[in-house]
């Protein structure tokens, strides 16, 4: 002991004393494995990645740069425009899925028996995977389908459609499979944010005499927009990336017409094996995902959800 | 009196038929896949649609297994699965301990970079995380697929909020006797950390169960397709025998139904916790 406190003599001179210097050395043995997993499969990716792009890449020679030859091929492809347009497209969703959600939650968020197997069965799509939920999905939306016989019955329909053959409805019928895969998971999101909201608060309004709408308007919903801001977000950067409900269920067809942003980077890379140019794209996906969150954040913290 | 209890009574029906109606949507793709696989005869596709299969029976079940890989697919999604639990308990137990009971140089250095890696965006890594395994030689590997998403930072963070809770005095106790800190973390806070630890592993668990991109892109040898891969191949090739695929959609639902089942309070309380 005393010969350790004269080795690290130097270093407690300098203000550090011996202790620290063990624990700071065994904190980073226990932190190892994270931080190199973290290192080579996380941050070197964001950083290898952005290099990429600007090289024409195909593993099996070096990179060779080529400086911004990819952005401009992108700018000059018509199937990434396509694939841009449907990305974005693909944000009608968000609306739709937090609207549902957030009412589901509210629906759920009371002391009644068999509640908690209502909450279940609407988490069961959550814990899908993509490839059960498209499978499924898939035969539900066929011509003799069930999609086909409740509409035909509801006589919203003259008769069955072939939805994910039809080159306007096929994406709408793609993105009912992420919103039913999708409502359940925010569903528990809210709850334990409505959770958090002390009850005494709604239930004086209630005694002064305000009306159940009233109450959810003025205090739930303004005293919610943390869980607001998060679900809209995580929503909105899983719309913008959509990968595999499309992938299972139409591969990007009828005619491009399902054909997203994500489909193009993987298509390009695994098929293609061009790098630099799926690394370009993933690149102006990164881009707008980042524009769209700052729009987000800018727009949910200046209250501009304020409907009442 | 009696007019406001049948007025309640009456809400009271008016929600449970409102959560019935809900629950229909959610459930029926479920119910009718089963019955899709249960039944032996008559066509797949009727107007109305069957929930109840005609003459059942378990024929596609053992039709599917025997004559094709289903089986394999099984044991290799327990077997991926597997690899991914524990490695992530472990990576994720690690490294959560320093950053909840730790006083060391650089520690919010340490914990600002990884609340980064949720925030910044990372859309190249699919692509860049492929040509990091070729080189390394670890395409078509299980460790391959399971490496990059070891050190799962949702994890790390759920671990060191059940750590913070744990009372120093137990931990100054431990070191009086002169536990290393490996002891520590081995016999104090893993054992006490129990709950949380079950909640991550349940999700990990179903993630990886579920995942299908990922294998498909590291994984060349259909042979080692997981179930969630290997089903999808299979509809490819199979496409015409929709009872057999159905009967494949089960067997693939089914662990993660069970693990559901049993620990349904863990999904419901455990998302709160890794998003806090």
């Amino acid at each position: 002991m005393r010969l350790r406190a004269e080795l690290a003599a130097p270093l407690a001179v300098r203000g550090v004393p011996w202790s620290r210097v063990q624990t700071t050395l065994v904190a980073y043995l226990f932190l190892l494995p994270a931080l190199v997993l973290l290192g080579v499969f996380t941050f070197y990716p964001m950083a290898f990645g952005t290099l990429l792009a600007f090289t024409e890449y195909n593993v099996l020679s070096p990179p060779r740069w080529v400086g911004v030859a990819n952005f401009r091929q992108l700018a000059q492809d018509g199937a990434f425009w396509v694939a841009l347009r449907n990305s974005l497209r693909y944000l009608v969703v968000v609306p739709a899925i937090q609207t549902a959600s957030l009412l589901l939650a509210t629906l759920v968020n009371r002391r009644l028996a068999g509640i908690v197997l209502f909450r279940a069965a609407y988490y069961v799509p959550v814990i899908t995977s993509f490839t059960v939920a498209g499978l499924m999905w898939n035969w539900m939306y066929s011509q003799y389908g069930v999609v086909n016989w409740v509409l035909l019955r509801l006589g919203l329909i003259a008769r069955p459609f072939d939805w994910l053959n039809h080159p306007t409805l096929a994406l709408y019928a793609v993105m009912f499979v992420t919103f039913w895969k999708g409502i359940g998971y925010y569903m528990v999101l809210y709850l334990s944010g409505l959770q958090a909201i002390p009850q005494e608060l709604e239930e004086a309004a209630r005694i002064d005499g305000a009306t159940r709408v009233r109450v959810f308007f003025r205090i739930t919903l303004p005293l919610l927009r943390p869980s607001i801001l998060l679900c809209t977000l995580l929503s909105t950067l899983a719309a913008i990336k959509v990968f595999e409900e499309v992938y299972v269920m139409t591969g990007g067809g009828p005619f491009g017409s399902t054909y997203t942003a994500f489909l193009y980077v993987y298509n390009k890379a695994f098929q293609d094996f061009r790098f630099g140019l799926a690394a370009a794209s993933s690149l102006v996906i990164a881009a707008a995902s980042l524009v769209l969150s700052l729009v987000h954040f800018h727009v949910l913290r200046e209250g501009g959800l304020r409907p009442w | 009196m009696v007019g406001n209890r049948l007025l309640r009574a009456s809400a009271l029906l008016g929600t449970y038929l409102l959560l019935s109606a809900i629950a229909l949507p959610t459930l029926f793709p479920f119910l009718w896949t089963l019955a899709t696989a249960l039944g032996t005869a008559g066509s797949v596709f009727t107007f109305p649609p069957r929930v109840w299969p005609e003459s059942p029976g378990l024929g596609n079940f053992v039709g599917i297994v025997r004559t094709l890989p289903v089986g394999r697919y099984f044991l290799n999604s327990v077997e991926l699965a597997f690899y991914g639990v524990v490695g992530t308990l472990l990576v994720c137990s690690l490294a959560a301990y320093p950053l909840a009971r730790l006083r060391f140089v650089g520690r919010d250095l340490i914990f600002y970079a990884i609340v980064a890696t949720l925030l910044l965006p990372n859309e190249a890594g699919l692509i860049v995380n492929f040509i990091t395994l070729s080189k390394l030689g670890l395409v078509n590997t299980y460790a391959g697929v399971v490496l990059p998403s070891l050190a799962s930072t949702v994890g790390i963070f759920l671990l060191r909020q059940a750590y913070l809770a744990v009372p120093e005095e137990l931990l100054d106790a431990a070191r009086m006797d002169g536990a290393s800190e490996l002891v520590v973390w081995a016999r104090i806070m893993v054992p006490l950390s129990a709950p949380a630890m079950a909640t991550l592993g349940i999700f990990t668990f179903v993630a990886y169960w579920n995942s299908f991109i990922w294998p498909l892109v590291v994984l060349k040898d259909p042979d080692r397709y997981p179930l969630a891969v290997g089903l999808l191949y299979l509809q490819g090739l199979f496409a015409h025998n929709t009872r057999y695929i159905a009967a494949g959609t089960v067997i693939a639902m089914l662990p993660i139904l069970v693990v559901f089942c049993v620990a349904q309070r863990y999904f419901m309380r455990g998302l709160e916790g890794a998003v806090r």
